[in-house]
């Protein structure tokens, strides 16, 4: 019996997805939203003191918008956006057959905006790119994460994990030492959360203002005083793919609020 | 006129003359068994200044430690409390921990803190530079060794 159980019991860990050391199991995962204070909570919860959402009317306002010598708004393609863009965010970085690489919501809206509305690219981090992802990202909101499950992205999100594991900077610190390793213990008295990007664009308290993944990535990297990837840089988006795809199956809940 | 361009002539021969100075890198020092018995200044450190150091949020310290320091708020926990440090090491021992704590354990989170090498990716601002100087190092052993019980 005990025999048949063991026997069991190693086809089953055999045939389990492999976990790298120190990586956390799926059901151990938590978004920063459980690492929060009530008071932080309560904010990011209601709709009307949560300071995303001034973001997400902006975005919903550009949305219809005309842009570019196109003179075509996102609607006039895309719809009501409630529908059409619902999940869509959830899935990306997603991979472009065209560029044969991923890209991020924030690059799509551009190459959107390039492509069909013959509009200038929206500058990385400024108030309409922001409006306009956080309120496409807000489609999601509730939706389970699926990034990452492109088998064309697979070397990408590799390259991701790699960089992840890999430590950097003056202080010679990987991703994965605060963030698989140490999380829930504090760093200079704040929480050290997973790293599970489940509510981007945020609106971080320490901003005061909403901001993408990358700045996140990028206060990060300037944190251990390594040299921060540009915006858009493709190490970047490798970096974002890969915490998505390990965020796979936790809800969206964009406009994350966080401190 | 004259004299003025002169002065800045020197003013400028003097900082690349310090420059100069600071690239020659690390001072050389010696590990004898698991430590480094030492001074990497040749002189003692100043305890006192030490404190000041340890507090200072820039050199990292209590980012993840936490110790004996009452009026200061917002310590970290991911690395033992400095408490008693004075009686679970030596001097040799302290020095060498700051210098490179990976001889000890090569998954360590503690950075090396005099290091300049073999690093990647390393901020523009900080290259070719370790986390603290000798004299801060010095300094900041001579206050973990008051550190007893």
């Amino acid at each position: 019996m005990n025999f048949w159980r063991a026997i069991v019991l190693a086809a089953l860990a055999a045939t389990a997805p492999r976990l790298f050391a120190g990586e956390i199991p799926p059901d151990a995962r938590r978004s920063g939203y459980s690492f929060m204070s009530p008071g932080t909570r309560a904010m990011q919860d209601d709709d009307s003191s949560n300071p995303g959402m001034l973001f997400v009317l902006d975005g919903e306002a550009l949305w219809t918008k005309k842009a570019g010598s196109a003179n075509k708004a996102c609607a006039d393609c895309h719809g009501d956006a409630r529908s059409s863009m619902k999940g869509v965010a959830a899935r990306y970085p997603a991979f472009d057959k065209a560029l044969a690489r991923p890209v991020t919501l924030d690059q799509r809206i551009n190459l959107c905006r390039a492509n069909h509305q013959q509009a200038a690219p929206l500058p990385y981090e400024s108030r309409d790119i922001l409006a306009l992802s956080a309120f496409v990202a807000h489609q999601s909101r509730g939706v389970a994460i699926t990034a990452g499950d492109d088998p064309q992205l697979n070397s990408f999100v590799e390259q991701g994990r790699r960089l992840f594991m890999q430590r950097e900077g003056q202080l010679n610190l990987a991703c994965t030492n605060c963030h698989d390793d140490n999380f829930d213990k504090r760093l200079a008295g704040s929480p050290i959360t997973q790293a599970q990007p489940t509510g981007y664009p945020i609106y971080r308290l320490e901003w005061q203002t909403l901001g993408s993944l990358e700045r996140r990535l990028r206060s990060c990297m300037t944190g251990v005083r390594a040299q921060a990837y540009e915006y858009g840089a493709p190490e970047l988006v490798a970096l974002e793919l890969y915490l998505m795809s390990r965020a796979r199956g936790m809800l969206m809940e964009t406009p994350a609020v966080r401190p | 006129m004259a004299r003025s361009t002169l002065q800045i002539a020197t003013l400028i021969a003097g900082l690349a003359l310090v420059s100069g100075g600071s690239a020659e890198g690390l001072v050389h020092y010696e590990i004898t068994g698991d430590g480094i018995a030492n001074s990497l200044t040749g002189a003692a450190g100043d305890a006192a200044r030490g404190r000041e150091l340890v507090l200072a949020r820039t050199t990292t310290c209590i980012l993840c430690h936490s110790g004996p320091f009452p009026e200061t708020r917002f310590q970290g926990d991911l690395a033992p409390d400095l408490t008693g440090a004075g009686n679970r090491w030596t001097v040799s021992q302290l020095r060498l921990r700051m210098v490179d704590a990976s001889r000890f354990n090569p998954g360590t989170i503690m950075p090396s803190y005099y290091r300049d090498d073999g690093l990647v990716r390393v901020g523009r601002n900080f290259v070719g530079k370790p986390i603290l100087s000798a004299a801060e190092i010095e300094d900041i052993v001579a206050y973990l060794a008051t550190l007893r019980d």
